[in-house]
């Protein structure tokens, strides 16, 4: 039997916009997904610490305050620092400039997601970067 | 780019609506609100004939206020065009202050930094990334000073969007204003002050439900007293709807925390409902369903009417009057097409003017994506001017009053607003409903439900779900606040913390622990002053971070549980 994909929601820092996160956590439960929903005021080592603690297959990060570009790489750049960079699908979503994308994508993150995007682009994305990236199974 | 595939989806869809229509078919099955109101083809005397002009609508001016708090509305003045602004430093927010009042702005609003809001200094280690990224940092009184430099406070009203730690920012100002020479009487604004909204929505908040409930109605207590032109809380529906709420759900929830405010003051601080309920405001969302809105905004001022009456039983007029402000609705905004956005927020503008507000912010086109640059904030602020002066929506009063439609939308926000509000009253009030999780659950459903609606395409965002980019293009440079702010305030404070008398910071944070502890001992059932506390900390240089730590040492942490 192939195990659902297991996805940590987390949103770094001190934004508080969680609709967002909420709904695509609750959209990827009810497609099969397994979501543990880190919630709010998350540093990037806590994140870490649940994705290893949890031994999930993705990482989505919910940013909407201007602060992605310095706590998304924080959060690749500590999950590189213990070689799990490799591991773990990191994704993004929120109010992301096209111009920082490339930014994003060098630190380490594998797709990011933009306001507008629908649960089932979203779900489709993982199932295909757990396939591609981590070579695992899915359904 | 629209793209190829995409303009022959479009021509399809114009040619089925042709065929349907042929057949005597309309667009879809099904019409209705962003509440979920089924909306009929046509409304007629017969929709409204149980609505009594007198006693349900009434004359502007005159209870229940529904078409308006006053008589005249806007042939006597304008609304106060109020930009929610702040950027980097005090002094690069000082600089975009005067640059909006430049393009016609008549009111101040401060959009503080996530640090800031949450009650959090600059160099805190939680503030890594976010020191004026998204808003003004202020943690001192110096920080304060630097922000109004140039601008008097008895001159211009200022808004202060802040909660969590809205005594230290609120007494900041006032200390402001005393070093000028302006006693605090004269000096006019609002500190949204409503922790409550902050629990399921917004999620700025720090401490257990309780304890906010305390502290903001510790701050009306002290302005009722010493500073009356303040209006001392915004009840806020406006970030309720951001986080996924329906129309319908933001009027009942709102007036739901403020009857809890009015309760509590009344009940524990044992203060007369007509000493500081003229002061009480709100604020609203104008969201997408244009006609829907402005039957929210009718539907508030006569259900706060109504329930001040006869439940607080509030006597002076000022008292029932729901004065509000209404900002266009963030989440509406799209990041494909982003310069259409500026047609939305003037529609929404639009219903929040016809809607009969007392001050209006209108969203940048580029929020979707950055900070407001600056030309975006001037065309948002133009706008107004535009909704104004230039379309003659403000030369008659509630022009929409009487349309079929309006009024029985009105009275169907109303009485269902009425039967949520008193859903939540049975429930035991605004705070035992959250920490029953009630409106978590509620929001995640609404907000899921509208999601799922965007999907089906039974609601229609352009850019999103109808005439979708291939490739997104916008013609503008998104806003970058300098990386280097955070490291210069960090210097900064390490500074100010050296060249103060630390003794007397102790004993001042030992006083506001002592007297945070004597609320948690009596569960909050006899509140005693904190803002005299506050304010003598503000002037003994104490930083905005070590009052809302001393505070935590005694509150805690809250933390939500995870409900999607």
């Amino acid at each position: 039997m192939i195990k659902p994909i297991k996805v940590l929601m987390a949103k770094p820092g001190l934004d508080g916009h969680d609709r967002g996160i909420k709904v695509v956590s609750r959209g990827l439960t009810e497609s099969g997904f397994e979501v543990i929903y880190a919630g709010l005021w998350n540093t990037p080592e806590m994140i870490v610490e649940t994705a290893i603690q949890e031994d999930v297959d993705v990482i989505g990060l919910s940013i909407l305050s201007g602060a992605h570009d310095v706590l998304i790489p924080a959060i690749t750049g500590a999950l590189n620092e213990r070689e799990l960079l490799e591991n773990v699908v990191v994704l993004v979503g929120g109010t992301i400039p096209l111009e920082d994308f490339d930014l994003l994508k060098r630190s380490g993150v594998d797709g990011i997601f933009i306001p507008g995007t629908t649960i089932s682009e979203i779900a489709n994305m993982i199932k295909k970067l757990v396939k591609d990236k981590l070579g695992k199974e899915v359904k | 780019m629209i793209g190829e595939e995409a303009g022959k989806k479009l021509i399809k869809k114009a040619m089925e609506e042709r065929e349907r229509a042929k057949k005597g078919l309309e667009r879809r099955d099904d019409f209705e609100t962003l509440s979920w109101v089924p909306v009929k083809r046509i409304y007629t005397p017969e929709d409204v004939r149980e609505i009594n002009y007198d006693k349900d609508i009434g004359r502007p001016g005159e209870y229940p206020y529904t078409r308006g708090i006053y008589p005249n509305m806007f042939r006597g003045r304008i609304w106060t065009i109020r930009m929610f602004s702040g950027l980097g430093g005090p002094e690069d927010t000082n600089r975009r202050w005067k640059e909006l009042m430049a393009h016609g702005e008549t009111g101040l609003s401060t959009a503080f930094d996530f640090p800031t809001i949450n009650g959090i200094d600059s160099d805190d280690p939680l503030a890594l990334g976010e020191v004026g990224r998204c808003g003004v940092s202020v943690c001192t009184f110096e920080d304060m000073e630097s922000l109004f430099s140039g601008i008097r406070p008895d001159e211009i009203t200022v808004n202060f969007t802040i909660n969590t730690p809205a005594e230290y920012i609120l007494a900041s100002y006032f200390a402001l204003a005393k070093k000028r020479g302006i006693p605090i009487s004269k000096v006019g604004g609002t500190t949204q002050n409503d922790s409550l909204k902050d629990f399921y929505s917004q999620k700025h908040y720090r401490y257990s439900p309780e304890a906010h409930l305390y502290l903001n109605t510790d701050l009306i207590r002290y302005c009722t007293k010493n500073a009356p032109l303040w209006n001392t809380i915004s009840i806020s529906g406006y970030h309720i709807r951001e986080a996924g709420s329906t129309a319908l759900q933001e009027l009942a929830w709102t007036i739901s925390d403020g009857v809890e405010f009015v309760r509590y003051l009344t009940e524990r601080w044992k203060m007369d409902v007509d000493s500081f309920a003229p002061r009480l405001s709100f604020f609203w969302n104008a969201h997408d369903n244009f006609f829907e809105e402005v039957a929210k905004f009718r539907a508030a001022r006569k259900i706060w009417a109504e329930i001040m009456r006869d439940w607080f039983g509030a006597k002076n007029p000022k008292s029932l009057m729901c004065r509000f402000h209404v900002q266009t609705g963030g989440c509406t905004l799209t990041y494909q097409y982003p310069e259409t956005n500026i047609a939305r927020v003037a529609i929404q503008g639009m219903a929040a003017v016809l809607g009969g507000c007392q001050s209006l912010h209108t969203d940048s086109y580029d929020e979707a994506i950055c900070t407001p640059t600056d030309k975006a904030a001037d065309i948002a602020t133009l706008t107004q001017r535009i909704l104004a002066y230039e379309i003659g929506a403000t030369d008659t009063v509630d022009p929409l009053g009487g349309s079929y439609y309006v009024e029985w939308l009105t009275r169907e926000m109303t009485e269902g607003a009425m039967k949520e509000i008193e859903k939540i009253e049975k429930m035991g009030g605004a705070t035992k409903a959250i920490l029953d999780g009630y409106f978590w659950r509620e929001i995640a459903k609404s907000a899921s439900e509208y999601q799922g609606k965007i999907e089906k395409n039974e609601i229609i965002k352009v850019g999103v779900n109808d005439i979708k980019p291939e490739s997104i293009e916008y013609s503008f440079e998104p806003l970058r606040i300098p990386l280097d702010l955070e490291e210069k305030r960090r210097k900064w404070l390490k500074e100010y913390r050296e060249n103060r008398d630390g003794n007397k910071i102790d004993t001042i944070l030992d006083t506001i622990r002592k007297t945070a502890e004597e609320m948690q001992d009596n569960k909050f059932d006899e509140p005693q002053p904190m803002f005299e506390h506050i304010y003598e900390a503000v002037n003994a240089k104490a930083t905005m971070g070590e009052v809302m730590y001393a505070l935590q040492d005694v509150f805690g942490r809250f933390r939500e549980p995870p409900i999607f």
